[in-house]
Protein backbone atom coordinates (compact mmCIF):
# COMPACT_ATOMS: atom_id res chain seq x y z
CA UNK A 1 0.00 0.00 0.00
CA UNK A 2 2.81 1.88 1.21
CA UNK A 3 4.97 1.97 -2.05
CA UNK A 4 3.99 5.39 -3.06
CA UNK A 5 6.10 6.61 -0.25
CA UNK A 6 9.12 6.28 -2.47
CA UNK A 7 9.81 8.99 -5.18
CA UNK A 8 10.85 6.47 -7.69
CA UNK A 9 7.60 4.97 -7.15
CA UNK A 10 5.97 7.63 -8.14
CA UNK A 11 8.17 8.81 -10.73
CA UNK A 12 7.64 4.93 -12.14
CA UNK A 13 3.61 5.57 -12.05
CA UNK A 14 3.54 8.29 -13.58
CA UNK A 15 5.94 7.35 -16.75
CA UNK A 16 3.33 4.01 -16.52
CA UNK A 17 0.35 6.34 -16.80
CA UNK A 18 2.14 8.37 -19.89
CA UNK A 19 2.47 4.99 -21.94
CA UNK A 20 -0.90 3.77 -20.41
CA UNK A 21 -2.56 6.94 -21.93
CA UNK A 22 -0.65 7.54 -24.86
CA UNK A 23 -0.05 4.11 -26.41
CA UNK A 24 -3.71 3.14 -27.49
CA UNK A 25 -4.43 6.35 -29.20
CA UNK A 26 -2.05 5.23 -31.81
CA UNK A 27 -2.51 1.60 -31.78
CA UNK A 28 -5.88 1.56 -32.60
CA UNK A 29 -5.00 2.85 -36.19
CA UNK A 30 -2.44 0.27 -36.47
CA UNK A 31 -4.96 -2.66 -35.19
CA UNK A 32 -7.77 -0.78 -37.47
CA UNK A 33 -5.08 -1.57 -40.83
CA UNK A 34 -4.49 -5.14 -38.99
CA UNK A 35 -0.91 -4.04 -38.66
CA UNK A 36 -0.79 -4.80 -34.71
CA UNK A 37 2.72 -6.17 -35.14
CA UNK A 38 4.14 -3.42 -36.91
CA UNK A 39 4.96 -1.50 -33.76
CA UNK A 40 6.98 -4.67 -32.34
CA UNK A 41 9.06 -3.55 -35.57
CA UNK A 42 9.57 -0.25 -34.95
CA UNK A 43 10.90 -0.93 -31.36
CA UNK A 44 13.54 -3.39 -33.10
CA UNK A 45 14.71 -0.46 -34.88
CA UNK A 46 14.48 1.91 -32.32
CA UNK A 47 17.06 -0.45 -30.52
CA UNK A 48 19.75 0.83 -33.20
CA UNK A 49 18.69 4.73 -32.45
CA UNK A 50 19.61 3.65 -28.83
CA UNK A 51 22.82 2.38 -29.24
CA UNK A 52 23.36 5.24 -31.45
CA UNK A 53 22.84 7.86 -28.95
CA UNK A 54 25.30 5.48 -26.03
CA UNK A 55 27.45 5.63 -28.35
CA UNK A 56 27.76 9.21 -29.32
CA UNK A 57 27.37 10.07 -26.08
CA UNK A 58 23.64 11.63 -27.09
CA UNK A 59 20.44 11.36 -25.44
CA UNK A 60 19.24 7.71 -26.50
CA UNK A 61 15.60 8.62 -26.37
CA UNK A 62 15.97 11.22 -28.98
CA UNK A 63 18.26 9.33 -31.28
CA UNK A 64 15.80 6.59 -30.80
CA UNK A 65 12.88 8.68 -32.22
CA UNK A 66 14.82 9.80 -35.03
CA UNK A 67 15.93 6.22 -36.17
CA UNK A 68 12.59 4.35 -34.99
CA UNK A 69 10.92 7.49 -37.45
CA UNK A 70 13.09 6.56 -40.07
CA UNK A 71 12.45 2.81 -39.59
CA UNK A 72 8.78 3.47 -39.87
CA UNK A 73 8.87 6.15 -42.77
CA UNK A 74 11.23 3.22 -44.62
CA UNK A 75 7.80 0.84 -43.30
CA UNK A 76 5.38 2.89 -44.70
CA UNK A 77 6.80 3.58 -48.47
CA UNK A 78 6.68 -0.38 -48.62
CA UNK A 79 3.46 -0.95 -47.82
CA UNK A 80 2.38 1.44 -50.00
CA UNK A 81 4.21 -0.39 -52.82
CA UNK A 82 2.20 -3.43 -51.53
CA UNK A 83 4.32 -5.77 -53.30
CA UNK A 84 5.12 -9.42 -51.96
CA UNK A 85 8.60 -8.70 -51.16
CA UNK A 86 7.73 -6.40 -48.65
CA UNK A 87 7.33 -8.81 -46.12
CA UNK A 88 10.96 -10.55 -46.71
CA UNK A 89 12.20 -6.43 -46.55
CA UNK A 90 10.42 -5.64 -42.80
CA UNK A 91 12.03 -8.82 -41.67
CA UNK A 92 15.11 -7.84 -42.61
CA UNK A 93 14.46 -4.37 -41.06
CA UNK A 94 13.39 -5.37 -38.12
CA UNK A 95 15.88 -8.24 -37.53
CA UNK A 96 18.88 -5.50 -38.56
CA UNK A 97 17.62 -2.94 -36.45
CA UNK A 98 17.48 -5.25 -33.20
CA UNK A 99 20.74 -6.79 -33.93
CA UNK A 100 22.43 -3.23 -34.71
CA UNK A 101 21.16 -2.45 -31.68
CA UNK A 102 22.49 -4.72 -29.72
CA UNK A 103 25.81 -4.73 -31.47
CA UNK A 104 25.67 -0.88 -30.39
CA UNK A 105 25.01 -0.99 -27.37
CA UNK A 106 28.05 -3.23 -26.13
CA UNK A 107 30.08 -1.47 -28.19
CA UNK A 108 28.68 1.99 -26.21
CA UNK A 109 29.29 1.08 -22.56
CA UNK A 110 31.26 -2.09 -20.51
CA UNK A 111 28.05 -2.80 -17.91
CA UNK A 112 26.11 -2.93 -21.45
CA UNK A 113 24.15 -6.08 -20.03
CA UNK A 114 22.47 -4.19 -17.58
CA UNK A 115 21.83 -1.03 -19.86
CA UNK A 116 20.42 -3.15 -22.55
CA UNK A 117 17.73 -5.33 -20.20
CA UNK A 118 16.50 -2.10 -19.13
CA UNK A 119 15.99 -0.26 -22.82
CA UNK A 120 14.61 -3.62 -23.85
CA UNK A 121 12.24 -4.74 -20.70
CA UNK A 122 11.74 -1.28 -19.39
CA UNK A 123 13.10 0.48 -16.36
CA UNK A 124 10.25 2.89 -15.27
CA UNK A 125 11.96 2.69 -11.54
CA UNK A 126 15.15 4.51 -12.50
CA UNK A 127 13.33 7.26 -14.85
CA UNK A 128 14.46 10.47 -13.50
CA UNK A 129 12.28 13.85 -13.21
CA UNK A 130 13.74 15.17 -16.87
CA UNK A 131 13.27 11.58 -18.30
CA UNK A 132 9.42 12.53 -17.42
CA UNK A 133 9.14 15.82 -18.67
CA UNK A 134 11.03 14.08 -22.26
CA UNK A 135 8.34 11.51 -21.80
CA UNK A 136 5.29 14.34 -21.22
CA UNK A 137 6.39 16.19 -24.13
CA UNK A 138 6.54 13.47 -27.02
CA UNK A 139 3.22 12.27 -25.18
CA UNK A 140 1.04 15.47 -26.14
CA UNK A 141 2.79 15.78 -29.19
CA UNK A 142 1.53 12.40 -29.96
CA UNK A 143 -1.86 13.44 -28.46
CA UNK A 144 -2.16 16.15 -30.60
CA UNK A 145 -2.03 13.55 -33.81
CA UNK A 146 -3.99 10.73 -32.68
CA UNK A 147 -6.80 12.63 -31.07
CA UNK A 148 -7.56 15.80 -32.71
CA UNK A 149 -7.10 14.29 -36.42
CA UNK A 150 -8.96 11.37 -35.66
CA UNK A 151 -11.25 11.87 -38.37
CA UNK A 152 -8.87 12.31 -40.69
CA UNK A 153 -6.98 9.17 -39.77
CA UNK A 154 -9.80 6.86 -38.87
CA UNK A 155 -11.08 8.00 -42.73
CA UNK A 156 -7.65 6.84 -44.42
CA UNK A 157 -7.30 3.84 -42.18
CA UNK A 158 -10.93 2.47 -42.93
CA UNK A 159 -10.80 2.97 -46.62
CA UNK A 160 -7.64 4.07 -48.10
CA UNK A 161 -9.01 4.25 -51.42
CA UNK A 162 -12.23 6.05 -50.92
CA UNK A 163 -9.97 9.13 -48.66
CA UNK A 164 -7.91 9.34 -51.90
CA UNK A 165 -10.67 9.87 -53.56
CA UNK A 166 -12.02 12.34 -51.46
CA UNK A 167 -8.86 14.61 -51.83
CA UNK A 168 -7.45 14.07 -48.52
CA UNK A 169 -3.24 14.25 -47.99
CA UNK A 170 -3.06 10.52 -47.86
CA UNK A 171 0.49 9.86 -48.11
CA UNK A 172 1.06 12.77 -45.75
CA UNK A 173 -1.10 11.71 -43.44
CA UNK A 174 -0.04 7.96 -43.56
CA UNK A 175 3.47 9.26 -42.94
CA UNK A 176 2.28 11.36 -40.12
CA UNK A 177 0.83 7.71 -38.40
CA UNK A 178 4.27 5.90 -39.24
CA UNK A 179 6.79 9.26 -37.17
CA UNK A 180 3.51 9.23 -34.46
CA UNK A 181 4.45 5.10 -34.19
CA UNK A 182 8.02 5.70 -33.43
CA UNK A 183 7.12 8.93 -31.15
CA UNK A 184 5.01 6.58 -29.15
CA UNK A 185 7.67 3.57 -28.93
CA UNK A 186 9.86 5.99 -27.82
CA UNK A 187 7.72 7.27 -24.99
CA UNK A 188 6.84 3.57 -24.01
CA UNK A 189 10.53 2.22 -24.11
CA UNK A 190 11.01 3.68 -20.13
CA UNK A 191 8.03 2.38 -19.21
CA UNK A 192 7.47 -1.06 -20.91
CA UNK A 193 10.66 -2.01 -22.89
CA UNK A 194 11.07 -2.29 -26.60
CA UNK A 195 10.00 -5.89 -26.57
CA UNK A 196 6.72 -5.23 -25.28
CA UNK A 197 6.04 -1.37 -26.33
CA UNK A 198 3.05 -3.09 -28.75
CA UNK A 199 1.39 -5.19 -26.03
CA UNK A 200 0.17 -1.66 -24.56
CA UNK A 201 -0.53 -0.02 -28.21
CA UNK A 202 -2.66 -3.34 -29.09
CA UNK A 203 -4.05 -4.86 -26.15
CA UNK A 204 -6.05 -2.15 -24.78
CA UNK A 205 -7.46 -1.72 -27.95
CA UNK A 206 -8.54 -5.29 -28.35
CA UNK A 207 -9.87 -4.99 -24.97
CA UNK A 208 -11.91 -1.77 -25.49
CA UNK A 209 -13.52 -3.29 -28.91
CA UNK A 210 -15.04 -5.97 -26.69
CA UNK A 211 -17.17 -3.91 -25.01
CA UNK A 212 -17.57 -0.76 -27.68
CA UNK A 213 -19.73 0.06 -31.25
CA UNK A 214 -18.09 2.82 -32.18
CA UNK A 215 -14.15 3.85 -33.04
CA UNK A 216 -14.86 7.26 -30.95
CA UNK A 217 -15.46 5.08 -27.65
CA UNK A 218 -13.12 2.34 -28.77
CA UNK A 219 -10.71 4.77 -28.34
CA UNK A 220 -12.24 6.29 -25.16
CA UNK A 221 -12.45 2.89 -23.54
CA UNK A 222 -8.72 1.99 -24.91
CA UNK A 223 -7.14 5.08 -22.86
CA UNK A 224 -8.80 4.02 -20.07
CA UNK A 225 -7.88 0.41 -20.35
CA UNK A 226 -4.52 1.07 -20.76
CA UNK A 227 -4.31 3.50 -17.79
CA UNK A 228 -5.96 1.10 -15.35
CA UNK A 229 -3.47 -1.42 -16.28
CA UNK A 230 -0.44 0.91 -16.57
CA UNK A 231 -1.19 2.28 -12.94
CA UNK A 232 -2.38 -1.69 -11.60
CA UNK A 233 1.00 -3.41 -13.11
CA UNK A 234 3.03 -0.75 -11.20
CA UNK A 235 1.46 -0.93 -8.12
CA UNK A 236 1.37 -5.10 -8.34
CA UNK A 237 5.19 -5.27 -9.59
CA UNK A 238 6.05 -2.66 -6.18
CA UNK A 239 3.78 -4.40 -3.77
CA UNK A 240 4.84 -8.14 -4.71
CA UNK A 241 7.69 -10.25 -2.46
CA UNK A 242 11.19 -10.73 -3.31
CA UNK A 243 11.80 -6.93 -4.54
CA UNK A 244 8.75 -6.76 -6.94
CA UNK A 245 8.19 -7.98 -10.20
CA UNK A 246 9.44 -6.55 -14.01
CA UNK A 247 7.57 -4.22 -13.90
CA UNK A 248 7.23 -3.65 -17.97
CA UNK A 249 6.02 -7.52 -17.88
CA UNK A 250 3.42 -7.07 -15.05
CA UNK A 251 1.83 -4.23 -16.86
CA UNK A 252 1.71 -6.15 -20.33
CA UNK A 253 0.01 -9.57 -17.87
CA UNK A 254 -2.61 -7.04 -16.46
CA UNK A 255 -3.26 -5.06 -19.67
CA UNK A 256 -3.85 -9.22 -21.06
CA UNK A 257 -5.71 -9.78 -18.18
CA UNK A 258 -8.32 -7.41 -18.86
CA UNK A 259 -8.33 -8.15 -22.44
CA UNK A 260 -9.60 -11.65 -21.57
CA UNK A 261 -12.04 -10.25 -18.57
CA UNK A 262 -13.56 -8.19 -21.62
CA UNK A 263 -13.53 -10.88 -23.83
CA UNK A 264 -15.46 -13.19 -21.53
CA UNK A 265 -17.70 -10.72 -19.50
CA UNK A 266 -18.74 -9.50 -23.34
CA UNK A 267 -19.21 -13.15 -24.40
CA UNK A 268 -21.30 -13.58 -21.13
CA UNK A 269 -23.38 -10.69 -21.74
CA UNK A 270 -24.52 -11.76 -25.35
CA UNK A 271 -25.61 -15.02 -24.00
CA UNK A 272 -27.34 -13.45 -21.79
CA UNK A 273 -29.05 -10.68 -24.14
CA UNK A 274 -30.14 -13.36 -26.38
CA UNK A 275 -31.90 -15.57 -24.10
CA UNK A 276 -33.75 -12.37 -22.64
CA UNK A 277 -34.27 -12.04 -26.19
CA UNK A 278 -35.58 -15.17 -27.07
CA UNK A 279 -37.71 -14.97 -24.16
CA UNK A 280 -39.39 -11.82 -25.40
CA UNK A 281 -39.92 -12.89 -29.33
CA UNK A 282 -41.31 -15.80 -27.40
CA UNK A 283 -43.55 -13.37 -25.49
CA UNK A 284 -45.00 -12.08 -29.40
CA UNK A 285 -45.04 -9.06 -31.63
CA UNK A 286 -42.81 -6.47 -30.70
CA UNK A 287 -39.12 -7.32 -30.96
CA UNK A 288 -39.97 -9.67 -34.08
CA UNK A 289 -39.57 -7.02 -36.84
CA UNK A 290 -35.79 -5.58 -35.67
CA UNK A 291 -34.85 -9.32 -35.03
CA UNK A 292 -35.86 -10.35 -38.65
CA UNK A 293 -33.07 -8.01 -40.42
CA UNK A 294 -30.76 -9.25 -38.09
CA UNK A 295 -29.76 -12.46 -39.49
CA UNK A 296 -27.02 -12.33 -42.47
CA UNK A 297 -29.12 -14.72 -44.10
CA UNK A 298 -31.05 -11.76 -46.30
CA UNK A 299 -27.44 -11.80 -47.25
CA UNK A 300 -27.48 -14.63 -49.16
CA UNK A 301 -30.38 -13.90 -50.83
CA UNK A 302 -30.28 -11.76 -53.80
CA UNK B 1 -25.61 12.70 -78.51
CA UNK B 2 -25.25 15.67 -76.23
CA UNK B 3 -24.27 19.26 -76.92
CA UNK B 4 -20.31 19.68 -78.10
CA UNK B 5 -20.16 22.79 -76.25
CA UNK B 6 -20.61 21.64 -73.19
CA UNK B 7 -17.12 19.96 -71.25
CA UNK B 8 -18.30 16.72 -70.36
CA UNK B 9 -17.88 15.79 -66.17
CA UNK B 10 -15.63 13.17 -66.98
CA UNK B 11 -13.78 12.65 -70.04
CA UNK B 12 -11.50 9.65 -70.21
CA UNK B 13 -9.42 10.20 -73.73
CA UNK B 14 -7.55 6.54 -75.52
CA UNK B 15 -6.72 5.65 -71.80
CA UNK B 16 -4.84 2.26 -71.57
CA UNK B 17 -4.18 0.34 -68.37
CA UNK B 18 -2.11 -2.67 -68.07
CA UNK B 19 -1.14 -4.76 -64.47
CA UNK B 20 2.20 -6.04 -65.61
CA UNK B 21 2.84 -7.21 -68.87
CA UNK B 22 -1.40 -8.15 -69.35
CA UNK B 23 -3.44 -5.01 -70.86
CA UNK B 24 -6.66 -4.30 -68.96
CA UNK B 25 -8.09 -1.49 -71.04
CA UNK B 26 -7.03 -0.95 -74.70
CA UNK B 27 -7.59 2.72 -75.70
CA UNK B 28 -10.69 3.02 -74.28
CA UNK B 29 -12.80 6.56 -74.21
CA UNK B 30 -15.44 7.26 -72.42
CA UNK B 31 -17.94 10.68 -71.81
CA UNK B 32 -20.09 11.52 -69.00
CA UNK B 33 -22.09 14.61 -69.26
CA UNK B 34 -23.99 16.07 -66.61
CA UNK B 35 -27.09 14.79 -66.00
CA UNK B 36 -26.37 11.60 -67.46
CA UNK B 37 -26.71 8.18 -65.92
CA UNK B 38 -24.34 6.30 -67.30
CA UNK B 39 -23.92 2.47 -66.86
CA UNK B 40 -20.71 0.76 -67.75
CA UNK B 41 -21.66 -3.20 -68.08
CA UNK B 42 -19.48 -5.76 -68.70
CA UNK B 43 -18.65 -9.41 -67.34
CA UNK B 44 -16.15 -10.30 -64.62
CA UNK B 45 -12.77 -9.26 -65.62
CA UNK B 46 -13.62 -7.43 -68.70
CA UNK B 47 -11.75 -4.55 -67.33
CA UNK B 48 -15.11 -2.51 -66.56
CA UNK B 49 -14.00 -1.85 -62.76
CA UNK B 50 -10.17 -0.79 -64.11
CA UNK B 51 -12.44 2.29 -66.46
CA UNK B 52 -14.02 4.35 -63.51
CA UNK B 53 -10.88 3.74 -60.98
CA UNK B 54 -8.58 4.83 -64.37
CA UNK B 55 -10.70 7.74 -63.99
CA UNK B 56 -10.04 8.77 -60.96
CA UNK B 57 -6.59 8.35 -60.55
CA UNK B 58 -6.95 4.82 -58.45
CA UNK B 59 -5.17 3.11 -61.32
CA UNK B 60 -2.06 4.74 -63.55
CA UNK B 61 -2.42 4.82 -66.45
CA UNK B 62 -0.05 3.84 -69.50
CA UNK B 63 -1.39 5.66 -72.48
CA UNK B 64 -3.92 8.16 -72.64
CA UNK B 65 -5.43 11.00 -70.45
CA UNK B 66 -7.98 11.67 -68.14
CA UNK B 67 -10.23 14.95 -67.24
CA UNK B 68 -12.76 16.12 -64.86
CA UNK B 69 -15.01 18.11 -64.38
CA UNK B 70 -12.96 19.95 -67.65
CA UNK B 71 -9.64 19.62 -65.64
CA UNK B 72 -6.29 17.48 -66.02
CA UNK B 73 -6.88 14.48 -63.70
CA UNK B 74 -3.30 15.36 -62.47
CA UNK B 75 -4.20 19.11 -61.35
CA UNK B 76 -7.48 18.01 -60.90
CA UNK B 77 -8.55 19.68 -56.66
CA UNK B 78 -12.43 19.73 -56.20
CA UNK B 79 -12.63 16.03 -54.71
CA UNK B 80 -16.03 17.36 -52.96
CA UNK B 81 -17.76 17.53 -56.02
CA UNK B 82 -17.08 13.26 -56.73
CA UNK B 83 -19.18 11.16 -54.28
CA UNK B 84 -17.36 7.29 -54.93
CA UNK B 85 -18.69 4.32 -53.87
CA UNK B 86 -16.18 1.71 -53.92
CA UNK B 87 -17.04 -2.33 -54.37
CA UNK B 88 -17.36 -3.45 -51.08
CA UNK B 89 -14.93 -5.60 -49.33
CA UNK B 90 -16.55 -5.65 -45.79
CA UNK B 91 -17.33 -2.24 -44.62
CA UNK B 92 -16.47 -3.36 -41.30
CA UNK B 93 -12.48 -3.31 -39.99
CA UNK B 94 -10.37 -4.29 -37.48
CA UNK B 95 -11.91 -1.68 -34.99
CA UNK B 96 -15.55 -1.38 -34.51
CA UNK B 97 -17.36 2.03 -36.46
CA UNK B 98 -20.60 3.47 -36.15
CA UNK B 99 -22.62 3.65 -39.78
CA UNK B 100 -22.68 7.25 -38.63
CA UNK B 101 -18.99 7.01 -38.13
CA UNK B 102 -18.47 5.76 -41.77
CA UNK B 103 -20.76 7.82 -43.30
CA UNK B 104 -19.14 11.05 -41.57
CA UNK B 105 -16.01 10.37 -43.57
CA UNK B 106 -17.70 11.41 -46.24
CA UNK B 107 -18.34 14.91 -45.19
CA UNK B 108 -14.49 15.40 -44.80
CA UNK B 109 -14.16 16.26 -48.42
CA UNK B 110 -16.40 19.20 -47.43
CA UNK B 111 -15.36 20.12 -44.07
CA UNK B 112 -12.31 21.18 -44.59
CA UNK B 113 -8.72 19.92 -43.05
CA UNK B 114 -8.91 20.13 -38.86
CA UNK B 115 -11.81 22.02 -38.70
CA UNK B 116 -14.29 20.43 -36.31
CA UNK B 117 -17.75 19.05 -37.25
CA UNK B 118 -20.46 22.23 -37.86
CA UNK B 119 -24.46 21.19 -37.63
CA UNK B 120 -24.39 20.91 -41.26
CA UNK B 121 -22.10 18.29 -40.97
CA UNK B 122 -24.25 16.22 -38.63
CA UNK B 123 -26.95 16.97 -40.59
CA UNK B 124 -25.60 15.87 -44.04
CA UNK B 125 -24.58 12.57 -42.25
CA UNK B 126 -28.55 12.29 -40.81
CA UNK B 127 -29.80 13.19 -44.00
CA UNK B 128 -27.60 10.52 -45.97
CA UNK B 129 -28.52 7.65 -43.56
CA UNK B 130 -32.11 8.53 -44.33
CA UNK B 131 -31.77 8.83 -47.77
CA UNK B 132 -30.52 5.01 -48.05
CA UNK B 133 -33.53 3.95 -45.05
CA UNK B 134 -30.85 3.47 -42.64
CA UNK B 135 -31.79 6.50 -40.42
CA UNK B 136 -32.16 4.51 -37.56
CA UNK B 137 -28.69 2.44 -37.66
CA UNK B 138 -26.81 5.53 -37.21
CA UNK B 139 -25.37 4.40 -33.70
CA UNK B 140 -24.95 0.66 -34.99
CA UNK B 141 -21.45 -1.10 -35.84
CA UNK B 142 -21.27 -1.01 -39.65
CA UNK B 143 -19.90 -5.05 -39.01
CA UNK B 144 -23.34 -6.10 -37.41
CA UNK B 145 -25.27 -4.84 -40.58
CA UNK B 146 -26.28 -6.84 -43.40
CA UNK B 147 -23.99 -6.52 -46.50
CA UNK B 148 -26.83 -4.60 -48.19
CA UNK B 149 -27.32 -2.56 -45.46
CA UNK B 150 -22.98 -1.69 -45.58
CA UNK B 151 -23.46 -1.41 -48.99
CA UNK B 152 -26.32 1.67 -48.49
CA UNK B 153 -23.59 2.79 -45.87
CA UNK B 154 -20.92 3.10 -48.36
CA UNK B 155 -23.37 4.78 -50.22
CA UNK B 156 -24.82 7.45 -47.93
CA UNK B 157 -20.95 7.98 -46.86
CA UNK B 158 -20.82 9.44 -51.02
CA UNK B 159 -23.98 11.41 -50.69
CA UNK B 160 -23.08 12.92 -47.30
CA UNK B 161 -20.24 14.93 -49.25
CA UNK B 162 -23.67 16.51 -51.43
CA UNK B 163 -21.21 15.62 -54.62
CA UNK B 164 -22.48 16.57 -58.35
CA UNK B 165 -21.37 12.69 -60.00
CA UNK B 166 -21.68 9.88 -58.10
CA UNK B 167 -19.28 7.36 -59.35
CA UNK B 168 -20.27 3.64 -58.07
CA UNK B 169 -18.85 0.47 -58.35
CA UNK B 170 -21.22 -2.57 -58.69
CA UNK B 171 -23.36 -1.27 -56.06
CA UNK B 172 -25.74 -3.81 -56.10
CA UNK B 173 -23.11 -7.09 -56.10
CA UNK B 174 -24.71 -9.38 -53.87
CA UNK B 175 -27.23 -7.03 -52.58
CA UNK B 176 -30.55 -8.17 -51.20
CA UNK B 177 -33.85 -7.27 -52.91
CA UNK B 178 -34.67 -4.81 -49.95
CA UNK B 179 -31.53 -2.77 -50.34
CA UNK B 180 -31.70 -2.77 -54.11
CA UNK B 181 -34.81 -1.20 -53.85
CA UNK B 182 -33.66 1.15 -51.19
CA UNK B 183 -30.08 2.15 -53.19
CA UNK B 184 -32.30 2.63 -56.53
CA UNK B 185 -34.49 4.92 -54.52
CA UNK B 186 -31.95 6.91 -53.21
CA UNK B 187 -30.10 7.16 -56.73
CA UNK B 188 -33.94 8.36 -58.30
CA UNK B 189 -33.62 11.32 -55.71
CA UNK B 190 -30.02 12.02 -56.63
CA UNK B 191 -30.57 12.03 -60.44
CA UNK B 192 -33.72 14.11 -59.61
CA UNK B 193 -32.15 16.64 -57.99
CA UNK B 194 -29.73 17.15 -60.97
CA UNK B 195 -27.17 14.77 -60.01
CA UNK B 196 -24.64 12.39 -62.20
CA UNK B 197 -24.01 9.20 -62.26
CA UNK B 198 -21.65 7.03 -63.62
CA UNK B 199 -21.97 2.81 -62.32
CA UNK B 200 -20.46 -0.07 -63.12
CA UNK B 201 -22.94 -2.97 -62.87
CA UNK B 202 -22.80 -6.50 -63.78
CA UNK B 203 -26.67 -6.60 -63.69
CA UNK B 204 -28.94 -3.64 -63.32
CA UNK B 205 -31.87 -4.75 -61.72
CA UNK B 206 -34.30 -2.22 -60.10
CA UNK B 207 -31.71 0.35 -61.20
CA UNK B 208 -32.77 0.01 -65.59
CA UNK B 209 -35.15 2.28 -65.46
CA UNK B 210 -32.74 5.01 -64.45
CA UNK B 211 -30.20 4.35 -67.17
CA UNK B 212 -29.83 6.61 -69.85
CA UNK B 213 -26.98 5.25 -71.91
CA UNK B 214 -25.29 2.19 -71.59
CA UNK B 215 -21.34 0.93 -72.11
CA UNK B 216 -20.51 -2.69 -72.86
CA UNK B 217 -16.73 -3.50 -71.58
CA UNK B 218 -15.39 -6.28 -72.79
CA UNK B 219 -11.90 -7.82 -73.25
CA UNK B 220 -10.57 -4.21 -72.64
CA UNK B 221 -12.52 -2.35 -75.10
CA UNK B 222 -15.97 -0.58 -75.63
CA UNK B 223 -18.10 -3.23 -77.74
CA UNK B 224 -21.22 -1.47 -77.59
CA UNK B 225 -22.48 2.43 -76.48
CA UNK B 226 -25.83 3.73 -76.72
CA UNK B 227 -29.13 3.32 -75.06
CA UNK B 228 -29.99 1.20 -73.14
CA UNK B 229 -32.77 -0.87 -74.50
CA UNK B 230 -31.84 -4.19 -75.79
CA UNK B 231 -28.36 -4.87 -74.78
CA UNK B 232 -28.81 -3.49 -71.18
CA UNK B 233 -31.93 -5.49 -71.09
CA UNK B 234 -30.72 -8.74 -71.96
CA UNK B 235 -27.64 -8.36 -69.62
CA UNK B 236 -29.62 -7.48 -66.89
CA UNK B 237 -31.40 -10.35 -66.66
CA UNK B 238 -30.93 -12.17 -63.72
CA UNK B 239 -30.18 -15.68 -65.55
CA UNK B 240 -27.77 -14.34 -68.38
CA UNK B 241 -24.15 -14.18 -66.48
CA UNK B 242 -22.03 -13.19 -69.07
CA UNK B 243 -21.19 -10.90 -71.81
CA UNK B 244 -20.34 -12.31 -75.16
CA UNK B 245 -20.90 -9.22 -77.47
CA UNK B 246 -19.08 -10.76 -80.81
CA UNK B 247 -17.83 -14.24 -80.51
CA UNK B 248 -13.80 -14.88 -80.21
CA UNK B 249 -12.10 -12.68 -77.73
CA UNK B 250 -9.42 -11.26 -79.82
CA UNK B 251 -11.41 -10.46 -82.50
CA UNK B 252 -9.53 -7.44 -84.82
CA UNK B 253 -12.07 -5.32 -84.23
CA UNK B 254 -12.57 -4.89 -80.66
CA UNK B 255 -9.14 -3.28 -80.53
CA UNK B 256 -9.85 0.31 -82.34
CA UNK B 257 -11.56 2.48 -80.32
CA UNK B 258 -14.87 3.35 -81.02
Amino acid sequence: MSIFQYDFMVRALIAALITGFTAPTLGIYLVQRRMSLIGDGIGHVALTGVGIGLLTGNSPVLAAVVVAAAGAVAVELIRQRGRTSGDIALAILFYGGIAGGVFLVGLASDKSNANLMAYLFGSPLSASRSDLVVMGVLGVGVLAVTVLLRPWLFAICQDEEYAKVSGLPVRTLNLLIAVATAVTVTVAMRAVGLLLVSALMVVPVAAAQQLTRGFRSTMHAAMGIGVLAAALGIWISGAAGGGGTAPGATIVLVAIGLFLTATIGAAGWRILRRRTAGVLGGLGGERAAPAEIEPPDVVLDR
Amino acid sequence: MTATTVAPIVAVDRAVVAYADRPVLRAVSLRVYAGEVVAVLGANGSGKSTLIRAALGLVPLSGGSVRLFDMPLRRFRQWRRIGYVPQRVGAGSGVPATAGEVVAAGRLARRGFLRPARNADRAAVTGALAAVGLADRIGDPVGTLSGGQQQRTLIARALAGDPELLVLDEPTAGVDAASQQAFADALHAFVGAGGTVLLVAHELGPLQRLISRAVVVHDGAIAHEGPVPEPAGHHADPAHDHVHPHGPVAEPGLWSAP
